[in-house]
């Protein structure tokens, strides 16, 4: 049976076969390219690097780059504090997220479809920025740090996900024997559910936490403190509005200035991004698996 | 639920079962609170402020104090050469994502879906989710250094192939807005957006590539008649939640992107709302454009979820 399917490989199927292999090699490179480029300037002599010499491999190794951002002090306090909001800011949604999404998943619940309601109407209809910060501002949450951490401590979305999870995949016949021996709800939720929702928790605590990570639009309007800033601001003072490095520069003229901040900014890239990277590979299963339970509700 | 309450409590009186009732029911409004208020006080508190659009803001009175001005502020941004530019920038942005934006993710599963060799398949299925994780400030400063005028990398290639004029400034250039936004978002995103119909492409039935095979058909064949069929419901969906956000441009990569040459084109409404609201303090105008933006954005949604309806028998409401 295999021989003869195999013995039917026709020539326009060798020709779609190598095709698509050609096309998955481009979109690999056009993919990989930039990332790779970004790792070998960061360690390249940036003269070289500005004058289109540098495309393949790394040439003129050094680490100036990594050396300024050693020494830069707003880098690690960016570090900090993006540290506190991711974990702060994560255990706050999971705790808000977890117990909410729990109750809207009883089926007997009569008032869950009003209070669903209640959620999903946000992500269609919203104040506004404007109504939104001058809520915040008559809060008196404006440039602290608790407002970057409270802040979207649910997202709809994700409660729809973990909704949706703990209702398909808990078995019901676990609910109903737990009320049997007069388990209550805090009890039912604290030792059957959270343990069977491993997969849920994972992704959502993923979610929340990528989004703390990158997250610069809050810290952007909602404060306006340098020491309570994210790791993204400085990032973007660095990167973006050519802040010059706070150590070295000073003295270095024209130039050799300009192209020595370009290294640093090379470097500054690859310092930021590496710790999601890393983590990247490990968790990458549950990412797809989120995006599944999510389409679910599609 | 019906037949479990029976069950349960068959033999046990009405007055313990609707005190079992309260009893369960309250634990489950206290779980349900902390998310509500948090809910009540960032979301529905800011509606109740939206009033601030119809109002004159003054710093002594507050959000509810100033005295009511009718549309003053929509007249004043409908009547503004920016209503029309930010209207047409948003939209321009939108449009264009979505028609290049929408098909690269559909294309690219239908390619790692043919891939044969295990291991390639997944070398290039981890790659192409990696642009997802980077921020959007590190993604808009890799645009500036890859097209950087001199030596950017990615600009100077595209020069050598001609695809650019060799005196372009890329970045600088009004016209070249659109698709490196765009472009740059097919590259961040695609792979991401792919996973679903991955998924959609793995659960066809076997069965049907064996029909195929034996039918005749080569794998060109195949892959338009069998795997494409396949994953037109999931299209039809993805396509309907993104036609409903068209005019909700993203705000932090336009944002990061703008500089001086490029306003003309990458102004949109929700950076203009920033931009005058918060930014220049003028709040009740900035509540008025952003309220304007709102409506729209929640219009759109009721037409488009009204038509899957109408056409599919499916709707997000």
């Amino acid at each position: 049976m295999n021989k003869a399917i195999g013995n039917r490989k026709t020539l326009s199927d060798r020709i779609f076969g190598f095709a698509i292999l050609a096309l998955s090699i481009l979109i690999f490179v056009i993919i990989l390219y930039p990332l790779w480029f970004i790792v070998i300037a960061s360690i390249s002599n940036s003269n070289l690097v500005n004058l289109g010499q540098v495309k393949f491999w790394p040439k003129d190794i050094r680490f100036y780059g990594y050396q300024q951002i050693i020494e830069d002090t707003r880098i690690w306090r960016g570090y900090l504090n993006t540290l506190i909001y991711v974990l702060a800011g994560t255990a706050l949604n999971m705790v808000v997220t977890m117990p909410a999404a729990y109750a809207l998943s009883r089926r007997g619940f009569k008032a869950r479809n009003k209070v669903m309601f209640y959620f999903v109407f946000t992500m269609f209809f919203s104040g506004g920025l404007v109504p939104t910060y001058m809520t915040i501002s008559s809060l008196n949450l404006i440039s602290t740090k608790t407002i970057l951490i409270i802040f979207v401590a649910v997202n709809t979305y994700n409660l729809i996900i973990a909704r949706t999870f703990i209702e398909n995949s808990i078995p019901e016949d676990l609910y109903e024997a737990a009320i049997l021996d007069g388990c209550s709800h805090f009890a039912y939720f604290t030792k059957v559910v959270v343990p069977l929702s491993k997969a849920v928790n994972s992704v959502l605590v993923l979610y929340y936490a990528v989004y703390h990570w990158n997250d610069y639009f809050n810290a952007l309007v909602y404060n306006s403190k340098q020491e309570n800033a994210p790791l993204q601001i400085v990032l973007r003072e660095i990167l973006l509005l050519n802040q010059a490095f706070a150590s070295g520069n000073g003295g270095v003229q024209g130039g050799y200035g300009q192209s020595s901040a370009d290294q640093v900014k090379y470097a500054v890239i690859i310092v930021s991004t590496l710790p999601i990277l890393c983590v990247y590979p490990f968790v990458q299963k549950y990412f797809e698996k989120g995006v599944m339970i999510g389409a679910v509700k599609g | 639920m019906g037949s479990k309450n029976q069950t349960a409590t068959a033999n046990k009186s009405l007055g313990f079962r609707t005190k079992k009732y309260f009893e369960h029911n309250w634990q489950l409004w206290l779980m349900l609170l902390p998310a509500m208020l948090y809910i009540l006080v960032f979301c529905y508190v800011p509606m109740y402020g939206i009033q601030l659009a119809f109002r004159e803001y003054s710093f002594q009175t507050g959000i509810t104090g100033g005295k009511w001005v009718g549309l003053k502020y929509f007249r004043q941004y409908f009547e503004s050469p920016m209503f029309f530019s930010t209207l047409k920038n948003t939209f321009v942005i939108s449009f264009w994502s979505i028609v290049v934006g929408f098909p690269a993710p559909i294309i690219l599963a239908m390619i790692i879906n043919q891939l044969r060799n295990k291991r390639w398949k997944k070398t290039v299925q981890t790659t192409v989710y990696i642009p997802y994780f980077i921020s959007t400030v590190v993604m808009v400063s890799m645009i500036n250094v890859m097209f950087a005028n001199g030596s950017g990398v990615v600009g100077n290639f595209l020069k050598a192939l001609h695809l650019v004029a060799a005196d372009t400034n890329i970045l600088g250039k009004e016209s070249a807005f659109v698709p490196l936004y765009v472009l740059t978002g097919v590259w961040q995103a695609m792979g991401w957006n792919s996973i679903i119909y991955i998924a959609a492409l793995s659960s066809v039935d076997t069965q049907l590539y064996d029909a195929c095979k034996i039918d005749g058909a080569n794998r060109w064949q195949t892959m338009l008649h069998i795997d494409f069929p396949a994953i037109v419901p999931t299209i039809m969906i993805l396509l309907i939640m993104n036609m409903g956000n068209i005019l909700n441009v993203g705000f932090d990569k336009v944002y990061l992107m703008q500089n001086s040459l490029n306003l003309g084109i990458s102004q949109v409404i929700s950076t203009y709302v920033y931009s005058v609201g918060v930014k220049s303090s003028q709040f009740s105008f900035g509540a008025a454009v952003g309220l304007f933006n709102t409506v729209i954005n929640f219009f759109f949604l009721v037409v488009t979820n009204w038509i899957s309806r109408r056409s599919t028998g499916t709707g997000l409401m």
